[in-house]
């Protein structure tokens, strides 16, 4: 076993509702999957005053009501949990091709990546296409994917202070992240380039298009391409 | 049944309930009204049931034509108010007939004001709520601020018998420096001196305040060196406040599911009221608590309600 893998949970106050159990501090699928497995067996028996259940990378945040429980009760009742971590299945992964236009106005911040990591634009958008990234956790604005895998070459900082609006669709990196912005909202990504698609639809039957656990694989589009892609979205 | 149209829509004007719970995990914050008190308060005014939708009022009203006639109550910031050009009081509830100018002006202390009409206000439910995320452009009136020339339903409802009024004791008052009562954590291991200057320091409301989140101006709130600057994003609730690059704390609120920078103390659940009515410019002084406190104090504020609950209804 790694070391950054928490053998047993580790626990974190967040106010006087919540509960942070914490399973790694590293983006590794086996960390991940002791989060997911923890979610089954959870779901499977939802302790007493418990409302929700809010996963991510490497850690869950339960959110609970003081009027029915302590963390100290939840504590015990999560350690006694996992040891039945080892009989869970989780389910198949599918794979989401995610188009792409790179650079120019739809990433401004791709010369900066390049830069700062010694590289051409054309080696950025290549390394960024070449993965599959795993979809650790779905967040922050509805249906942004927290991808792991990032190639260490396009390691680049969040900006010092956030943009106070990024335009929807926006691909960028964040250290060892990559993910996309599917509805506008302020972030302190560096953003390298857009895509077309509607990522997250409400009005659709299905609202997103992938979830926690899927993969996604980046393709650079031309200009064009993006704009016809629009067009076909908007209908 | 039309209930109003809006003819000035004010500063920033949205439909909003309890919030849209379950969703967190795809990205869908809770959203919802930032003042559970006063909106509980509206709603007990005009005999609606809990989590009937209302409308959250920022810093300036909306100027509306009623349509229907309906019973209604305004409660949270002290607002000036007028009906036909006579002044109505807030925290009480008011008759209103067709024809009638409703004007909600500007605040005098506090931030946010909610309107309740009895019926409650119908828009469609999307997710399980009715609350409007101006972000993610859904729920609510088409999922937007509300503008002049909307029509505003709400639901049916019998009248009040009589017009209802909340005690003077329970209505808040909206000082321009607050107190916050907060618990250190979750990410309090990232901090030595920051966590004295959290709690020993003034520090402003910016201009940047919004319904995501409350940014501050004052000393920097410095991470401890050899810790990292931002940690894996993670889920975010309600009073974290978060300390980015820059080190000057952001008082997360509704509009907020995931985040990447640490949080160096969480405000108490009952104090939330108090910083959705801090607006631009107000001074904000941390007190720690312990989690013991924070819950004994969230036990008493239930009292309250159930208090206020009874004290309204009993009208």
């Amino acid at each position: 076993m790694q070391a950054d893998l928490f053998e047993k949970a580790r626990f974190r106050t967040v106010g006087d509702r919540g509960l942070l159990v914490e399973y790694g501090d590293v983006i590794d699928p086996d960390v991940n999957n002791k989060v997911r497995s923890m979610i089954i067996v959870m779901e499977d028996n939802p302790p007493q005053g418990v409302t929700e259940i809010l996963p991510t990378y490497r850690s869950l945040l339960i959110i609970y009501d003081p009027s029915i429980t302590h963390p100290a009760e939840l504590q015990k009742t999560i350690k006694t949990l996992e040891a039945r971590l080892g009989e869970i299945k989780i389910p198949p992964p599918r794979t989401v091709e995610i188009p792409v236009c790179y650079g120019a106005e739809f990433g401004p911040d791709i010369d900066f990546v390049a830069d700062t990591n010694n590289l051409t634009v054309e080696e950025v958008i290549e390394l960024h296409c070449e993965p599959q990234y795993l979809i650790y956790a779905v967040g922050f604005s509805p249906g942004f994917p927290f991808l792991g895998g990032l190639s260490e070459r396009l390691y680049t900082p969040r900006l010092e202070t956030p943009r106070t609006l990024v335009p929807e669709g926006s691909v960028g990196v964040a250290n060892n992240q990559t993910g996309i912005y599917p509805v506008a909202s302020p972030g302190g990504w560096q953003l390298i380039g857009r895509t077309p698609l509607k990522l997250f639809a409400p009005w659709r039957r299905n609202p997103f298009l992938y979830q926690a656990g899927d993969r996604i694989k980046f393709k650079s589009i031309s200009a064009q391409e993006y704009a016809r892609t629009v067009e076909e979205e908007a209908q | 049944m039309d209930a109003f149209s809006v003819l000035t829509p004010g500063g920033y004007t949205t439909i909003q309930d309890q919030g849209r719970f379950g969703y967190q995990q795809m990205g869908i914050p809770v959203c919802g009204v930032l003042d559970a008190f006063a909106f509980h308060a509206a709603n007990l005014l005009v005999a609606n049931f809990r989590n009937a939708a209302v409308m959250e009022i920022t810093v300036m009203g909306p100027r509306l034509e009623i349509i229907a006639e309906a019973d209604l109550a305004v409660t949270g910031a002290e607002i000036g108010m007028t009906l036909n050009d006579q002044p109505i009081e807030v925290w009480k509830s008011f008759s209103v007939k067709p024809g009638d100018i409703l004007d909600i002006q500007q605040v005098q202390s506090g931030c946010r004001a909610y309107l309740a009409v009895n019926g409650g206000i119908d828009v469609p439910e999307v997710m399980g709520s009715r609350s409007t995320y101006v972000g993610g452009n859904m729920g609510g009136y088409h999922g937007r601020l509300l503008k002049a020339g909307d029509v505003i339903k709400c639901g049916r409802a019998k009248r009040l018998p009589r017009m209802r009024q909340t005690p003077s004791d329970m209505i808040p008052s909206y000082p321009s420096e607050i107190v916050i009562r907060a618990i250190p954590g979750p990410q309090d291991d990232f901090f030595l001196e920051g966590l004295d200057v959290i709690f020993h320091s003034d520090f402003m409301v910016s201009t940047k305040a919004d319904r995501m989140g409350y940014r501050l101006q004052g000393p920097k709130v410095e991470i401890r060196k050899g810790m990292p600057k931002s940690i894996i994003s993670e889920p975010t609730m309600p009073g974290g406040v978060q300390i980015p690059p820059d080190e000057q704390p952001i008082i997360l609120m509704v509009e907020q599911s995931v985040g990447g920078y640490t949080k160096i103390v969480t405000v108490i659940s009952v104090d939330l009221s108090k910083v959705a009515q801090a607006t631009p410019g107000d001074t904000i002084r941390f007190e720690r608590v312990s989690l013991e406190t924070a819950h004994a104090l969230y036990q008493e504020q239930q009292k309250t309600l159930q208090d206020l609950e009874d004290r309204i209804a009993r009208q």
